[in-house]
């Protein structure tokens, strides 16, 4: 198992040992490198997270009192619709196919860098140009896009939205999906033909198999949204009529659109962060994960129903086949189930390391399954009759959005020494953790009690109804202290910058990444060690636990 | 290569089903057409993944004994650095903005993103720069 190591990836494909390029801005601006421009992904998102948060604390503070004033009506609009749209279209999927995915993929597969590098920084200069479009509606004179996350029409058209925040709303979506798919393509080529020898496809980290079946669901996703913001602006500016009944289009046509993108993007969103804490788990519990086909199983059939439930968003329209889009929906529980059982077993009677990067992955499986539970009524139309477009429908997702948050810390706190080559402090990620936990519970908890009292989302005030006030307030408190933990994160970042070196290795990793150096060289590896199962660098430290096949570990202890 | 070709096709096999149920279930035009898109563009890559994993036979990354020294070799040009995807991507910002603010921006955009067709292809010829 540890006799050979040989330099047969070349880390440069003209073979020189050492990389001389440009430095500083310039080095930013002409980098092909997947992990530099991983690392500015992983920046750029992170700062759009910080602002979409923001605006989270606004919309909170604003609803702490039925009378609230602190901002308008108007400018209330504005908020909860970018807020929607900073931390899905900007901050959780870029973070997790553009930024741990384009740093960590290739290196888990043995490959030298992504499959089209030029492409890839193409991806991240089209993100970044799409948030600056995106958030620059606030400086227009009619004020950002203020219709909804989701641009419902005819909420959208240029009657009910005129101004260029809405267009400015609509082009930076067109990039950042443009960049989506050229992600999208870049994963599939990488994953597909850049794999070291040895490393099959049911060798690849359960993560890298999730990005793969990300990548695959953004090529058929992406498309549709792309098409149908055509379509949006040429009813605004060239008189066409797809989306109003008036010249004889169909609004709702919209809806169908957009969540046929929308509900596969809840799966583009989540996957990559399954993926990140199956990996997570399965090193802080030094086990191998438990069911490692099952969990890629369980993935593939995520992804293949995600095509057929895009219409449980729609039930209240009267016009979506309920029995099929209630029956897929449910359906979904059966694979993530499996998932929930592969974590809770891999975690069992494993040596289970509480590092911060653990406790997050913990936070992350508590409150998906909140989420997740709370998923299975929605699929069912007469409790989404009772509830949709009210605070249960918001505590539902946010359940499901914050359990991401949860992957993301981890993923930071897992993989950040192998990126700048340094620990974060741990202590204060526990704490971070504490304050990231209890917010989001104590956040989310009275928002599912006052959509089942019936108050409606995206209202700014509210009757004066004292157990609507109250939840309220606990709510707002949560959401101050998920904004205190986002305050430690960035205290963390300070005091641990350049402070407690990682080595190559801190966790004893499993997997290739935690074979090379810490950050990795250009070109990501002197040397690659033989591949025979899907703990590779597992297998070369740990020299005693002969790698073997799936249900032949307990023969061999006989 | 068979393992890839197969996921994309079973994934594209789903997507056709699901699409024969729902379209003569509910006689809904868009989301049917959607799901026969979906269909065909996982059959489209699946089937010329198929295709060519009948031809190429085992490659060092399906062989579970492969070596390291099997794909020693030329791996294949990773450009070190390269200034036009940053060119590419601020003219796509320009055209984007000409879509809100005038058609005038379309000039810098559409400039830029010619700049950065010429010189991205000039460069893959060259080689890039490493």
């Amino acid at each position: 198992m540890t006799d050979t190591l040989t330099p047969a990836v070349s880390h440069d494909a003209h073979g020189h040992d050492e990389h001389h390029g440009p430095s500083g801005i310039i080095k930013w601006l002409t980098t092909t490198d997947h992990k530099i421009i991983g690392l500015s992904y992983t920046v750029t998102a992170v700062m759009m997270f910080v602002i979409g948060g923001l605006f989270a604390e606004i919309i909170r503070f604003q609803l702490a009192s039925p009378n609230g004033n602190l901002v308008s009506l108007a400018q209330y609009n504005e908020l909860f619709t970018m807020h929607g749209s900073v931390m899905i279209y900007l901050f959780v999927g870029p973070f997790a196919f553009g930024a741990l995915a384009n740093i960590i993929v290739p290196i888990q597969i043995g490959a030298p860098d992504m499959a089209f590098p030029r492409l890839n920084a193409l991806s991240y200069w089209l993100y970044l140009g799409g948030c600056i479009t995106m958030l620059s509606g606030f400086f227009t004179a009619g004020g950002a896009a203020n219709f909804g996350w989701v641009g419902y029409a005819p909420l959208s058209n240029s009657l009910n939205a005129p101004g260029a925040g809405a267009d400015l709303w609509i082009g930076g979506l067109l990039l950042t999906g443009f960049s989506a798919i050229f992600t999208g393509v870049n994963l599939c080529a990488t994953v597909f033909y850049l794999r070291a020898p040895g490393m099959t496809m049911f060798r690849m980290p359960i993560f890298t198999w999730n990005l793969l079946v990300t990548a695959i669901l953004i090529l058929l996703a992406f498309p549709v949204l792309t098409a149908g913001l055509i379509m949006l602006y040429a009813d605004r500016h060239f008189g066409t009529h797809i989306f109003t009944n008036g010249g004889g289009g169909v609004p709702v046509l919209w809806q169908h659109i957009f969540w046929f993108w929308g509900h596969p993007e809840v799966y583009i969103l989540a996957l990559p962060f399954f993926g990140m804490v199956t990996d997570i788990i399965a090193t802080f519990s030094k086990k191998p994960v438990f069911g490692y086909k099952g969990m890629i199983f369980a993935t593939l059939s995520i992804a293949a129903l995600s095509l057929g439930v895009w219409a449980h968003h729609m039930f209240t329209t009267g016009v979506v086949l309920l029995p099929f889009f209630s029956i897929m929906s449910l359906l979904i529980a059966v694979p993530t189930g499996i998932k929930m059982f592969n974590w809770i077993g891999t975690m069992w009677r494993g040596q289970v390391w509480f590092s911060a990067s653990m406790l997050m992955a913990m936070g992350f499986l508590f409150t998906f399954l909140i989420g997740g539970l709370t998923g299975i009524y929605l699929a069912s139309p007469p409790l989404d009759f009772m509830t949709h477009d009210t605070y249960f429908v918001v505590a539902h997702f946010h359940s499901v959005v914050m359990a991401l948050v949860f992957g993301a810390m981890s993923g930071l706190y897992f993989w950040a020494p192998k990126i700048t080559g340094y620990l974060l402090n741990e202590r204060i990620g526990k704490a971070q953790f504490w304050f990231l936990f209890i917010g989001t519970q104590v956040f989310t908890f009275p928002l599912y009690l006052l959509g089942l009292y019936g108050m409606p989302r995206r209202m700014a005030l509210y009757p004066l109804d004292p157990q609507w006030q109250h939840l309220n307030e606990i709510s707002t408190f949560g959401a101050v202290l998920i904004g205190i933990s986002t305050v430690l994160f960035v205290v963390n970042i300070g005091v641990s910058w350049k402070k407690y070196p990682a080595g190559d290795n801190p966790w004893d990793g499993h997997t290739l990444e935690w074979f090379t150096t810490s950050p990795p060289p250009h070109h990501n590896f002197y040397r690659l060690p033989k591949i025979r199962s899907e703990r590779p660098t597992w297998d070369y430290n740990h020299p005693e636990h002969v790698a073997l096949a799936h249900g032949k570990h307990e023969e061999a202890a006989k | 290569m068979k393992i890839e070709a197969k996921v994309l096709l079973a994934l594209g096999l789903f997507f056709g089903a699901m699409c024969a149920v729902y379209w003569n279930w509910s006689l809904e035009n868009a989301g049917g057409m959607m799901m026969f898109a979906g269909m065909l563009l996982c059959f489209l890559p699946g089937s010329y993944y198929y295709w060519w994993s009948r031809r190429i036979g085992t490659r060092p990354e399906d062989d579970k004994n492969a070596t390291q020294e099997e794909s020693a070799g030329f791996v294949g040009t990773f450009p070190g650095s390269s200034i036009f995807p940053f060119v590419l991507g601020f003219g796509a910002f320009f055209v984007v903005l000409s879509m809100v603010f005038g058609i005038w921006l379309l000039v810098p955009g559409l400039g830029l993103a010619f700049w950065a067709f010429m010189g991205g292809i000039s460069e893959g010829r060259r080689g890039g720069k490493h």
